[in-house]
């Protein structure tokens, strides 16, 4: 189970990384979103994995770390709201800036110029 | 228990929120007088923690009265009292800055001061890993929207950056305090101390791994070399006392830096190793570049930006260092600077707005209207950041200098100071002759630097005098707080 919880950390956080290199707005915003699932999993998975055992003390022998669960709570709402304000901020820069792209101008390609229809 | 530790994180809260309440939802009047007082209320409490700290043992309040490595605690020595005052005097300034026009570009203006300040202070003040990971996103969350106060497109531009660096830092920052936790089994700094020596062989693996990612954290907060290029476009594009509050943001950082290398995990024998290195080098080549960006500027607000950075670099040069004496000349160092550069960021504000269009880029301008006023707090500012006696940048940079032990780093750190204050003297020579000498065209009529603006100004512009004056008892002051922050980790969290 660890390695599979692993594999799927690492292609999450791939994707992420990818996406957030796209340098778009939108591709980066959901780049991020990812990222934070990854960080979520990862976050889950420090107090170690345990199938079947209970949430709740005396329920059974044997109890999951409840730590890691608070923690992971904490980061999925503050992740939440910075996504929210990211997703405002993105609509605002594309009717401020005119485009998408995270520097404010489109990159000149090299034989058709994108950037002038902005 | 003491509760007046929690009053910095509280009080600002609830300000923020009566801001938003009847009757100060109607008037901007009374919302400037409530954030103001505010401030100055917050100052209060900061000097009261700073007395009580002084020359006692650190305190831990245990928020609900959860025992220390299970519930949260916060710290108070005296390292973050200094931090509490710093920022509550940057408040006061800010606020009043603020109110004299600025705060009317949005309406919530006075609220997101107050919550940045919550944040700040909670960061200061917290003794908890990931409590110091809320704090921040606290702080960020509230600067985000200050960065953009006033709209634009630059702010914008700048925003846009900014929010998603530090998204990424925060994401980082999640998987370095887990990779801790499954470390260590602790999120607690004085319980991860007291850990550290028992962790094992992989166990420490784990954790150096986590303290590489805490490294990019903190320096992203901080904009160290690599990490510092948001900082000219976001601190030059916010609004003047935005910009003069922003000036302890990279120090929240610093001082991040401090509490996990220099307290939580001084004894472990790979932050010598490697860390302490790495931080030693990115600092100096920090300097390098903060001082290249100095020279290239063309405008004040630039100059300013970038001055942040020199800074940053030689603190951060300086905390690698790791020994009680560098400590105590990186305290000093950090208020003189964060105020210096504050001060510069209002001037360059009020320089602006009486030069007509030229406004503070360094071109022929119209005639300053107050050049008595503006150029004795320029000479006082540019004085104090370049080194010259008798203001307290002299003093700072002495202590760093006397800081650095025998050997190849007195080489690289007394060339890489002394070489960055010419040429910051070189620079800030042109700015200045320019600003003031450089005028053409009739007079204008401008905003004056009267009342509040100017109260705010000299505020911050006397703090340098006032911080050379005091040297002697305060640097024994800074000097005790660094023996105390190196000494806090080997008390157990209970004997507290």
């Amino acid at each position: 189970m660890e390695l599979l919880v692993a594999i799927i950390i690492g292609v999450l956080t791939c994707c992420a990384v990818f996406l957030i290199l796209r340098a778009r707005t939108f591709a980066v915003m959901l780049g991020l979103t990812m990222l934070s699932y990854a960080v979520n999993l990862f976050i889950f998975s420090s107090g170690g994995l345990k199938i079947g055992v209970g949430a709740v003390l005396n329920a059974t022998e044997e109890y999951a770390d409840p730590l890691p669960q608070a923690l992971v709570l904490t980061a999925i709402v503050i992740g939440f709201a910075m996504t929210a304000f990211l997703v405002v901020l993105s609509i605002r820069a594309r009717a401020d800036l005119g485009n998408d792209h995270v520097d404010g101008k489109l990159p000149v390609a090299k034989n058709t110029r994108q950037g002038a229809s902005s | 228990m003491n509760h007046l530790i929690i009053l910095p994180i509280i009080w600002p809260l609830l300000v923020a929120l009566l801001t938003l309440l009847p009757p100060f939802d109607r008037s901007l009047l009374l919302r400037r007088y409530l954030s103001v007082g505010g401030s100055v209320v917050l100052l209060v409490f900061s000097v009261l923690l700073a007395i009580q700290s002084t020359n006692s043992p650190a305190q831990l309040y245990q928020l609900g009265n959860w025992a220390a490595p299970f519930g949260i605690s916060l710290l108070l020595d005296q390292v973050s009292s200094l931090m509490l005052c710093l920022t509550a005097v940057l408040a006061v300034a800010s606020s009043l800055y603020a109110s004299s026009g600025e705060d009317e570009g949005g309406f919530f203006f006075h609220s997101l001061l107050h919550f940045q300040l919550m944040g700040i202070n909670g960061a200061f003040l917290t003794a908890d890993l990931f409590n110091l990971f809320v704090f921040f996103e606290v702080l960020l969350i509230a600067s985000y929207s200050l960065l953009i106060h006033g709209g634009g497109k630059a702010k914008t531009k700048a925003a846009v950056h900014y929010v998603i660096l530090n998204l990424v830092g925060s994401a980082l920052f999640l998987f370095a305090l887990a990779l801790i936790y499954g470390a260590s089994g602790t999120l607690n700094m004085l319980d991860l101390g007291a850990k550290v020596a028992t962790l094992s062989d992989t166990q420490l693996q784990l954790l150096q791994a986590a303290v590489a990612l805490l490294l990019v954290v903190f320096g992203l907060k901080a904009a160290v070399m690599p990490l510092h290029f948001w900082l000219g476009s976001a601190y030059s594009s916010v609004t003047p006392a935005v910009a003069a509050l922003f000036a302890i943001m990279t120090k929240v950082g610093i001082y991040s830096l401090l509490r996990v290398f220099a307290m939580v995990l001084q004894d472990a024998g790979f932050v010598a190793s490697w860390v302490f290195p790495v931080l030693w080098w990115t600092g100096l080549l920090t300097i390098v570049m903060g001082v290249l960006g100095v020279l290239a500027s063309e405008d004040l607000r630039k100059i300013a930006s970038y001055l942040v950075v020199v800074s940053v670099g030689t603190l951060v040069a300086m905390l690698s260092l790791g020994t009680p004496e560098s400590v105590q000349a990186l305290l000093y160092y950090l208020v003189h600077s964060t105020l210096a550069t504050a001060a510069l960021f209002l001037l360059a504000d009020l320089i602006a707005h009486q030069r007509g269009k030229a406004g503070d880029r360094l071109v022929n301008g119209r005639k300053i209207v107050q050049p008595v006023l503006l150029g004795s707090a320029f000479i006082v500012v540019a004085l104090s950041i370049v080194g010259m006696p008798p203001f307290s940048g002299f003093i700072g940079k002495l202590l760093l200098l006397q800081a650095v032990p025998q050997g190849e780093a007195i080489l690289w750190y007394w060339s890489a100071l002394l070489g960055s204050s010419l040429l910051l003297l070189i620079a800030l020579s042109r700015a200045g002759s320019i600003l003031f000498w450089q005028v053409a065209g009739a007079d204008t009529e401008a905003r004056m630097a009267g009342g509040r603006r100017g109260t705010a100004l000299v505020l911050l512009v006397l703090a340098s005098p006032l911080l050379s004056l005091f040297a002697g008892p305060l640097t024994d002051w800074c000097q005790a707080a660094a023996v105390q922050l190196q000494t806090i980790v080997n008390i157990s969290p209970g004997a507290l």
